[in-house]
């Protein structure tokens, strides 16, 4: 070593290297990505995943079509064509193929009339069966969003009262949540649906509910009742490990109130969970309003939903296959891009799911 | 066993006696919020019928005594009382003729969906990311994301209606093979993706490299090291399984008129006949229940490395 080069500390501070930086300077030190949010991120990741974004932009599109196609669809889901006041039933309309016109419509198109066609044909009764099909997309993804709002909120309620009192209340809500889990869900389900419907009836004779019909309010109240417990479960586990976290105990070392903890650190950390089972459980519940409409426990005639059409479309099954095959098909599509966009959600914002 | 696991069988015995005291009690009190009571039907019985039926099960006596009749009647003797619409039968006996049906139905569903989910799912495993991993894959997430319902009605279509290859009645000869496979085809998917992530797991393993190393065979690792412990966590779908067969059932029999017990209840929601309704249901749950209870015992008990709480 060659201890001569080493410059001989001096007395002499060089003022320059005080000075404030310039703006160039401070130009300088600015990174070149701009800081991400924990949201841009995952929908960053969101989208790199393909199929996840497919099934993302086929669940908006359903939807969009399940909402604006009736506002401007010439017919009605519950107008039977071939009936007009003071006038016998026109038997032509019913069961139409696709395309076809019933006998009216016909001598109207001779008379040089554009009449709009029966996309799907019209169903046993004369409905246009699109907008029935439409229409009954529409309740089916309604049912499954409201139900799942119901799920979200009890849910999110109880398990952060669990997980944040710990102690008795935990227990008790515990044990509660443990017995709900062992009783079989789809049988209550049908009990609840089948004995309710009746006694619910009667109590809503008047009110604006009672176009939904009782079917559907027992479906949502069993989904109050017995649904919440896995949400529930999840969010407790996810307050009880975030509380345990370094960064946590770290924020309060430093002196970060109670306040600041929940808002930066306990209600961002846990929200990807709530929103994560929430878009998988509105395919739950979809399934389950088409499995009880397929029982005959779902909406009330005549509003159509999937699974009622599905049903209805049992009777006339081998003349009319595709009035079975079209439902189907939606019902199908709806439940497998939800669930995959809700895998795709997990991974885009669950990331330490993965290690 | 040690005493350790005995406490949790004992546990986990009395959470499934809780679990059926639960469902009948919540039977029986929806049952009373029912306008005119369980025995109220659109055919007026006669009075001596209803008084009989009333004195029976003390519909004039205070709630709790009714209460506790109707466990009592359940626990000692099955007694669900009469059905409505099968007019002079008791809801236990018409539960009953559809049972064989219903049971022979069920356990080739469940028989088929594990040997094939098994096979399939260690197929997928053995062959990883080539193309029969992606095709089973595929048309496992298929059968997932279809409704039992629409994959029945789906089968009818195509081999009853269009390629007349099977009877679409459940009374036919070999009636019964559509509605089995319209059973099975669901949990067999989950059991195939259940069996492909264990067997992916186990095949990671410490002891399949080492046995690999000594020469083994590959046959001998597969069946006598790999897919002995990659079958363990497919116990605990067992449960799950009969609670998908139960309630598929009842719309498979409705599509293809089995005359199984699905179908005796479906018809007896529509036809409001509340006795039935409350029987079948707690006699299914208690089925669900009691399974759920076993395949989780037997889980702990199959693998000792895994511990009893």
């Amino acid at each position: 070593m060659d201890f001569k080069k080493i410059p001989i500390p001096t007395m002499h501070v060089k003022l320059d290297d005080f000075a404030p930086a310039t703006d160039a300077e401070k130009e300088y030190m600015v990174q070149m990505r701009e800081s991400t949010t924990f949201f841009k991120d995952g929908v960053k990741r969101l989208l790199k995943n393909k199929i996840a974004t497919i099934s993302f932009i086929l669940v908006v599109l359903i939807t969009l079509a399940a909402i604006f196609i009736p506002m401007f669809w010439p017919y009605a889901y519950d107008a039977q064509l071939g009936i007009t006041p003071g006038k016998p039933v026109d038997a032509s309309y019913a069961n139409l193929e696709p395309f076809e016109y019933g006998s009216t419509e016909l001598r109207r198109i001779e008379a040089g009339e554009e009449i709009f066609p029966h996309v799907f044909g019209t169903d046993s009764q004369g409905r246009d069966y699109f907008i029935r099909v439409v229409y009954g997309t529409r309740i089916s993804l309604a049912v499954g969003f409201f139900a799942s709002l119901i799920v979200l909120v009890i849910g999110m309620v109880m398990g952060s009262v669990a997980g944040y009192c710990g102690g008795k209340v935990d227990l008790v809500i515990m044990r509660i949540v443990d017995i709900i889990y062992s009783l079989p869900d789809m049988l209550m389900v049908i009990l609840l649906a089948a004995m309710l419907g009746t006694a619910l009836e009667a109590i809503l004779v008047g009110t604006v509910l009672e176009k939904l019909g009782a079917n559907m309010i027992s479906l949502f109240l069993v989904f109050a009742l017995l649904y919440w417990v896995s949400m529930a479960r999840q969010i407790r586990g996810q307050i009880l490990s975030l509380k345990e976290q370094e960064y946590v105990l770290a924020a309060r070392a430093v002196g970060a109130k109670g306040k600041w903890i929940i808002a930066k650190h306990l209600i961002p950390n846990s929200i990807s969970v709530v929103i994560i089972s929430t878009a998988l459980q509105i395919p739950n519940a979809i399934f389950t309003e088409s499995y009880l409409s397929f029982l005959g426990l779902g909406v009330n005639a005549p509003m159509p939903s999937l699974g009622s059409l599905a049903s209805d479309a049992l009777n006339g099954i081998s003349s009319y296959p595709y009035r079975l095959v079209i439902p189907a098909i939606v019902i199908s599509l709806i439940v497998l891009s939800l669930n995959l966009f809700g895998d795709g959600l997990r991974d885009a914002f669950d990331p330490k799911l993965n290690n | 066993m040690n005493s350790k696991s005995l406490f949790y069988i004992l546990k986990r015995i009395l959470l499934a006696i809780l679990t059926v005291w639960i469902v009948v009690t919540i039977t029986f009190f929806v049952s009373r919020a029912v306008p005119g009571g369980p025995f109220a039907s659109e055919k007026a019985i006669t009075p001596a019928t209803k008084a009989a039926l009333e004195a029976k099960y003390g519909l004039d006596k205070p709630l709790m005594e009714q209460y506790t009749t109707y466990l009592s009647d359940i626990v000692t003797e099955f007694d669900f009382g009469p059905s409505l619409k099968n007019r002079g039968r008791d809801v236990i006996d018409v539960i009953g003729d559809g049972l064989e049906t219903s049971a022979q139905l069920g356990l080739s569903a469940a028989a088929i969906a594990l040997v094939v989910g098994v096979v399939l799912g260690a197929v997928a495993a053995l062959r990883r990311n080539k193309l029969i991993d992606r095709i089973v894959m595929v048309f496992t997430t298929a059968c997932i994301s279809m409704p039992s319902f629409i994959m029945g009605t789906l089968l009818l279509i195509l081999f009853a209606i269009t390629w007349h290859i099977l009877p679409a009645n459940g009374n036919a000869d070999g009636g019964l093979i559509l509605p089995i496979i319209t059973l099975s085809l669901s949990p067999m998917a989950n059991i195939t993706r259940l069996t492909r992530s264990s067997m992916l797991d186990v095949l990671g393993q410490d002891y399949i490299r080492t046995a690999k190393a000594k020469g083994v065979s590959g046959v001998k690792i597969i069946f006598g090291h790999a897919l002995k412990n990659a079958l363990i966590p497919v116990i605990t779908y067992f449960g799950p399984m009969l609670a998908y067969i139960v309630t598929g059932s009842l719309v498979v029999e409705k599509i293809f008129a089995v005359p199984g017990i699905g179908r005796t209840f479906v018809s007896s929601i529509t036809d409001r006949d509340y006795p039935m309704i409350m029987g079948t249901t707690i006699v299914l749950a208690s089925l669900i229940v009691i399974m759920n209870m076993v395949s989780d015992i037997l889980y702990k008990v199959v693998d000792p490395r895994i511990t009893l709480e």
